[in-house]
C-alpha cells in the first residue's frame, strides 16, 4: 500500500473543534460539513485540499471530543493519510474504524515543508525528498479493520 | 501479581486471573451511553452493520442534552431519530430533557463501581469517579457494542496521581485537575489511565471527584479511576460491604507516579486556547471579561452552584457582563431552586438556563462575539468553541468564575 | 366633544388642549424602548446616515436584549455586542437576560398617561397601565431617538365593555383570542382598543397585559385600560407614580362599541396559521402536539405560571412532549421560585428556560421541527413562526397549554 501526496502542515493539539466546530455537527451529511473543516484555524483550507493530499501535524492530533465526524470529514476531503507525532486516542480509534489511515511518526513532522510531496509505504517506510524513514506496522487487530474497509464492513462480515 | 485499579476491573470483567498493560482484550460492556448529537449516526451504522437487535437494551441509555432545548430546526431530527431507534430496539432508558449525560449516568445510578462503560462522548471518563472503567468511543464503535455487547481495548498503562493534605480555601478539585493537565500536557496521559489517590482525594466529595475524572480526558487519558469508599457507597446507594475492591496495589506496575501537596495548589486557569496552558489566577487578575459561564458536566453540580452563590450573595455581576448558570441536571436544578441558590444567583444578575450542555458545546446558550473574553467552568477552551476564533476562553473553578463575574475581570475569590 | 384616553394622552404629548381622531400631531415621546430584534440596525443607521449623530435625551431610552437570549450564534452575539457597546458608550439603560422587554418596561418604566414608542409591535402592552404604547419601525425609532419627537395620527377608538366574571378554567387570554376571532386580524387597524367595565376593572395588571398585548394582532395601534386603583397600586409597588390618570370622557366619541359577558367566554385556541381563526378548544381536541410553551410577553407572568402549576402539580407531561416554560422576567422567575412553582414544573418534566422571547418567535431555544405542532401562550401563530416552515402553532391559555402538555394532545383544562 503506497500513499503519495502534497503536504498540508498543521501544528500541535489540533482538536476536534478545529477539525469540525460543534456549530455544524447537526448537519445531516458529512458531505455538507466538510467545507467547514479546520475553519477556526484555517478557514480557507478545506477549499484548497485536493484528493490525495496529506496532512502532517505535530503532537496530539484529534484531541478533544469523541465526534467521529472529525475523521469522517478528513476522509470526505479525500486526504490520503494523516501523519502526526501522536494522535489522541478516541480520534485514533475513530479514524481506523472509518478506514482513514493514520501514521504516527516522531521525525517527519519537523522535517517537511508545506506544498512538498511525501510518500508512505505502509508498514515499511516514508519517503521525503529522496530520504527514507522507517515506518512501524500497525497491530494486527487494527489491520484487520482497515483491510475490511472499516468497522462497519468488519461487523457486516461477522454478521453474515 | 500486583495490579492497578483499571487492571483489576478488567480482570474482573474478563473473569481472568491476570492481564497486564498493553494487552489487547475484548471486554464485556456493562452499560453504554449515547447522546443526541450522535444518535443519528449510531442508528445508521448499527443498521448498516446488519444488526437486528441490541445485545441488551436494558444496558443502553439514550440522553438528549447537547441539543436541549433545540436551537435549530435540524436539532429536532436527532430527537425523532432517537425516539424511533429507542422504540424499534426497545431502549427504555431515555432522558429527553433531564440534564447532561454524564451527570445523569451517575445520578440515576446507571453506573456502578467496577462497571465497564462506554459512551459516545469523550467525557465518559467521568464515571471513574465512582470506580468504574469508562471511556469515550465514536459512533461506529458504539454501533458495534450495541450489536455485540463487547469492545476490544488495549489495557492502558496507569499513571498514579497522589494528592495529600488539605486544600487551601477557595482551591477546588478543578484547580487540582487543571494543574495536573498543565503538568502532564494535553497529550501527557494519552492512551493511559489516571489513578487518583491520597488523603486529599479521599476528602473530596463524589461531585469533586467527577470534576477531576471528567477532565482527565483533557490530558488525553483513556480513563480516570478513584477507589470506591464510603462516599461512593452512599452516592451509589449501595452498602459499603458490597463495593467491589478496586484499589491499586502499591507496588503495581505504574508507568509514572505524580505527587502533589494540597497546600501547594493554588487557584489556576487554563488560558486560551489550550487546556494545558495553565497559569495561576494571581497572574491573570485584572484581565477584563465579557461573560461568565458556570455549568457543564465538569462544574455544574450543586456544590459548584453553592460555591458560586456564596460568593455572589448580596453582590451583582458587573455591568455589561453576562453571567450564565446552567445546572447540570433536573435534580440539581430542583435542589438549587429549593435551597434558594437559584434565587440568590438571579438576584446577582445570573441568567439561569435549563440543564443541558448549553454553552460548553458551543451550539447555543451564550455564544460570544469577536474579541470577547469569557471565564468558564467547563472543560475545553479550544479555538472557536464558543464563537469566532477570536474569542478567548479561560477555564477555572466556580469560585474564580463567580469572583470574576463580580469584578468584570479575572479575579481571585476574596478569602 | 369629550376625549378618549388615547386622545388625552396624545394631546398632552403634543402639548395642546384637545386632540381628536384623525388629527396628525407632533408629539414628544416620554420613553423609547428597543430590543435585539432591530436595535443593531438602528445603530447602523445612526452611525451611517446622520451628519451629526446625537441622542435627544438618553434618559428616555431603554435597550433590552431578550429575543435571542442567550446568543445562539456568532451573528447574534455580534448584534448583541453592537447594542451593548452602544448602550455603554451612550449611557443608555440596558438590560440583558433580565426578561422580555415589555415585562421589564412594565416593571421598571411605564407610567400611566405616558406616550411610549417601542421598536416592537407588542409595545401596545403598556396600555394595561393606561399608557399609550405603540410599536414603530427602526427608522421611526431612530428619528424619535435623535429628535425626541415624532408624529402620530390620533386613532379612532373601539370600546370593549367587559361585564360579568370568567367561569372556572377560562382566562383573559381566552377573551382576547375570542375578540380577535370576532373582529378579525385587521378589525382594529390603526385604532385603539379600549377596555372598560366591571370585568376590566376586576382584572389584575398582569391579566390586563394579556389583553392589551394582543391588540396589535387585531391590527390596533394600541390597547388601553383606564388606570384605576389597581394601576396606581402597581405603580407604587414598583416605586413609581402616574404621569396622568386620564379617563375617557362620558361624551367621548367611539367608532364602535362591543359588549362581552365574561361568563359566556369559552376556552379557545387560535388555529394555525391565522390569529383570527379562533375556535373552541373542544373543536380541535385530540390534535397531537410535539411541544408546549408557557411564556412570552403575552402570558409569561406569575398569574399564568400559577394557573399552569395548579394543573401540573404532581402530574407528568406526556413522554414525547417537550414543555418549555419561560417566566417573562427575572422578577417573575424569582416570585415563581419563592412560591415553589419551579419545583412543580421541574417535577412534571418541564424545561424551565431563562426569561426570553425564544419559543414565541422560534429563536435560540425550543424551536420546533418539520411537521411538528406547538401549543403556545405566545403572541402569534403565523406559519413557521416557531421553527420549521412546515410546522404549526396553536395559541391558547396557560391552562389549555398545561393540560395539553400532559395529555400529549390539545385538551380543555377543565
Amino acid at each position: 500500500m503506497v500513499i503519495k501526496g502534497k503536504i498540508w502542515i498543521l501544528g500541535d493539539n489540533i482538536d476536534t473543534d478545529i477539525i469540525i466546530p460543534t456549530e455544524y455537527l447537526a448537519m445531516k451529511r458529512i458531505e455538507e460539513m466538510k467545507k467547514y473543516a479546520f475553519s477556526p484555524l484555517r478557514p480557507e483550507l478545506a477549499e484548497l485540499i485536493a484528493p490525495g493530499d496529506i496532512i502532517v501535524a505535530g503532537r496530539n492530533f484529534g484531541c478533544g471530543s469523541s465526534r467521529e465526524q472529525a475523521p469522517e470529514i478528513i476522509k470526505e476531503l479525500k486526504i490520503g493519510c494523516v501523519i502526526a507525532k501522536s494522535f489522541a486516542r478516541i480520534f485514533y480509534r475513530n479514524a481506523i474504524n472509518n478506514g482513514l489511515l493514520l501514521i504516527e511518526h516522531s521525525l517527519i513532522p519537523d522535517l517537511i515543508s508545506e506544498g512538498e510531496y511525501i510518500a508512505a509505504v505502509i508498514g515499511e517506510y516514508i519517503e521525503y525528498k529522496e530520504a527514507k524513514y522507517d515506518l512501524a506496522p500497525l497491530p494486527p487487530n487494527l489491520m484487520e479493520i482497515i483491510e475490511a474497509g472499516g468497522l462497519v464492513a468488519a461487523m457486516k462480515n461477522k454478521n453474515i | 501479581m500486583k495490579h492497578t485499579s483499571i487492571e483489576k476491573i478488567i480482570i474482573n470483567n474478563l473473569k481472568r486471573d491476570n492481564i497486564q498493560a498493553n494487552d489487547i482484550v475484548t471486554v464485556n460492556v456493562d452499560r453504554v451511553m449515547i447522546h443526541d448529537i450522535f444518535i443519528p449516526f449510531v442508528a445508521e451504522k448499527f443498521e448498516e452493520m446488519g444488526f437486528s437487535k441490541i445485545w441488551d437494551p436494558s444496558k443502553a441509555v439514550l440522553i438528549y442534552d447537547h441539543l436541549v432545548p433545540a436551537s435549530s430546526v435540524e436539532d429536532i431530527r436527532h430527537f425523532k431519530i432517537g425516539d424511533s431507534f429507542a422504540d424499534k430496539y426497545e431502549i427504555k432508558n431515555i432522558h429527553r430533557s433531564d440534564g447532561i449525560c454524564h451527570q445523569l449516568m451517575l445520578e440515576a445510578h446507571y453506573v456502578k463501581p467496577g462497571d465497564v462503560v462506554f459512551g459516545t462522548d469523550s467525557h465518559t471518563t467521568t464515571y471513574g469517579s465512582i470506580g468504574a472503567f469508562s471511556s469515550g468511543v465514536g459512533y461506529t464503535e458504539m454501533a458495534a457494542i450495541l450489536g455485540t455487547g463487547q469492545l476490544w481495548v488495549k489495557v492502558p498503562e496507569t499513571v498514579r496521581v497522589t494528592v495529600n493534605g488539605k486544600l487551601p480555601d477557595n482551591v477546588t478539585a478543578k484547580d487540582i485537575v487543571l494543574r495536573l493537565i498543565g503538568d502532564l500536557g494535553a497529550d501527557g496521559a494519552n492512551y493511559k489511565a489516571l489513578e487518583f489517590t491520597g488523603s486529599t482525594i479521599f476528602d473530596l466529595s463524589i461531585a469533586s471527584r467527577m470534576t477531576i475524572a471528567n477532565m482527565s480526558v483533557e490530558a488525553g487519558a483513556k480513563a480516570a479511576i478513584f477507589e470506591p469508599d464510603e462516599k461512593t457507597a452512599e452516592y451509589c446507594g449501595i452498602l459499603f460491604e458490597d463495593l467491589p475492591k478496586i484499589s491499586g496495589d502499591r507496588d503495581a506496575d505504574y508507568v509514572n507516579e505524580i505527587h502533589y501537596n494540597a497546600e501547594e495548589i493554588v487557584p489556576v486557569m487554563a488560558c486560551p486556547s489550550s487546556v494545558d496552558n495553565i497559569k495561576p489566577v494571581a497572574e491573570l487578575e485584572g484581565i477584563p471579561i465579557d461573560q461568565v459561564f458556570i455549568g457543564s458536566c465538569t462544574n455544574g453540580r450543586l456544590e459548584d452552584l453553592t460555591v458560586a452563590a456564596d460568593i455572589l450573595k448580596g453582590k451583582k455581576a458587573a455591568d455589561h457582563v453576562r453571567l450564565i448558570v446552567t445546572p447540570a441536571s433536573r435534580e440539581i436544578y430542583k435542589q438549587a431552586a429549593r435551597s434558594g441558590i437559584l434565587n440568590t444567583l438571579i438576584s446577582a444578575g445570573a441568567i439561569i438556563t435549563h440543564p443541558g450542555c448549553g454553552l460548553c458545546c458551543g451550539r447555543a446558550g451564550g455564544i460570544l462575539s469577536e474579541g470577547e473574553r469569557i471565564v468558564a467552568t467547563n472543560n475545553r477552551n479550544f479555538l472557536g468553541r464558543m464563537g469566532p476564533a477570536s474569542v478567548d476562553i479561560y477555564l477555572g473553578s466556580p469560585a474564580v468564575a463567580a469572583a470574576s463575574a463580580i469584578e468584570g475581570k479575572i479575579a481571585l475569590p476574596k478569602p | 366633544m369629550g376625549m378618549t384616553i388615547s386622545e388625552k394622552i396624545i394631546a398632552a404629548a403634543a402639548n395642546i388642549d384637545h386632540a381628536k381622531a384623525g388629527d396628525i400631531h407632533t408629539v414628544s415621546i416620554d420613553r423609547m424602548m428597543s430590543n435585539d430584534g432591530t436595535t443593531h440596525l438602528t445603530i447602523d443607521m445612526y452611525n451611517s446616515m446622520l451628519k451629526n449623530p446625537a441622542i435627544a435625551d438618553k434618559s428616555k431610552l431603554v435597550f433590552i436584549i431578550d429575543h435571542n437570549m442567550p446568543a445562539d450564534s456568532p451573528k447574534t452575539a455580534a448584534a448583541h455586542k453592537k447594542i451593548r457597546d452602544f448602550a455603554k458608550t451612550h449611557e443608555i439603560a440596558f438590560y440583558e437576560g433580565k426578561g422580555v422587554c415589555h415585562q421589564i418596561m412594565m416593571e421598571e418604566y411605564v407610567r400611566s398617561g405616558e406616550l411610549i414608542f417601542g421598536a416592537d409591535s407588542h409595545t401596545c402592552t403598556y396600555g394595561a397601565l393606561g399608557a399609550f404604547g405603540t410599536g414603530v419601525g427602526n427608522t421611526d425609532f431612530l428619528y424619535a431617538m435623535v429628535t425626541g419627537r415624532s408624529w402620530v395620527l390620533v386613532p379612532e377608538t373601539l370600546l370593549f365593555h367587559l361585564s360579568g366574571s370568567f367561569r372556572e378554567g377560562v382566562y383573559p387570554r381566552d377573551l382576547i383570542l375570542t375578540i380577535i376571532g370576532d373582529i378579525g386580524a385587521g378589525g382594529a387597524s390603526y385604532k385603539t382598543m379600549e377596555f372598560t367595565g366591571s370585568g376590566a376593572h376586576a382584572m389584575s395588571i398582569g391579566h390586563r397585559m394579556a389583553l392589551t398585548n394582543m391588540a396589535v394582532e387585531a391590527g390596533a395601534k394600541t390597547g388601553i385600560f383606564e388606570p384605576d386603583e389597581k394601576a396606581v397600586e402597581y405603580l407604587s409597588a414598583h416605586g413609581r407614580q402616574a404621569k396622568h390618570l386620564f379617563k375617557s370622557d362620558k361624551n367621548a366619541r367611539y367608532e364602535k362599541e362591543y359588549f362581552y359577558d365574561l361568563g359566556k367566554i369559552e376556552p379557545v385556541v387560535a388555529r394555525p396559521d391565522n390569529i383570527d381563526d379562533v375556535v373552541n378548544v373542544e373543536s380541535v381536541k385530540d390534535v397531537k402536539i410535539d411541544q408546549a410553551f408557557i411564556g412570552s410577553c403575552n402570558s409569561g407572568r406569575i398569574e399564568d405560571l400559577r394557573i399552569a402549576a395548579e394543573i401540573l402539580k404532581g402530574q407528568r407531561i406526556a413522554d414525547h412532549v417537550r414543555l418549555l416554560i419561560s417566566p417573562a422576567s427575572n422578577s417573575v422567575y424569582q416570585k415563581a421560585l419563592e412560591e415553589g412553582l419551579m419545583g412543580i414544573f421541574i417535577d412534571a418534566g418541564a424545561m424551565v428556560v431563562n426569561s426570553n422571547c425564544s419559543v414565541c418567535w422560534g429563536s435560540c431555544q425550543g424551536v420546533i421541527g418539520e411537521g411538528e405542532v406547538l401549543i403556545s401562550t405566545g403572541t402569534r401563530n403565523f406559519k413557521g413562526r416557531a421553527g420549521h416552515k412546515e410546522s404549526k402553532v396553536y395559541l391558547g391559555s396557560a391552562a389549555t397549554v398545561a393540560a395539553s402538555a400532559m395529555a400529549g394532545k390539545i385538551v380543555r383544562a377543565v
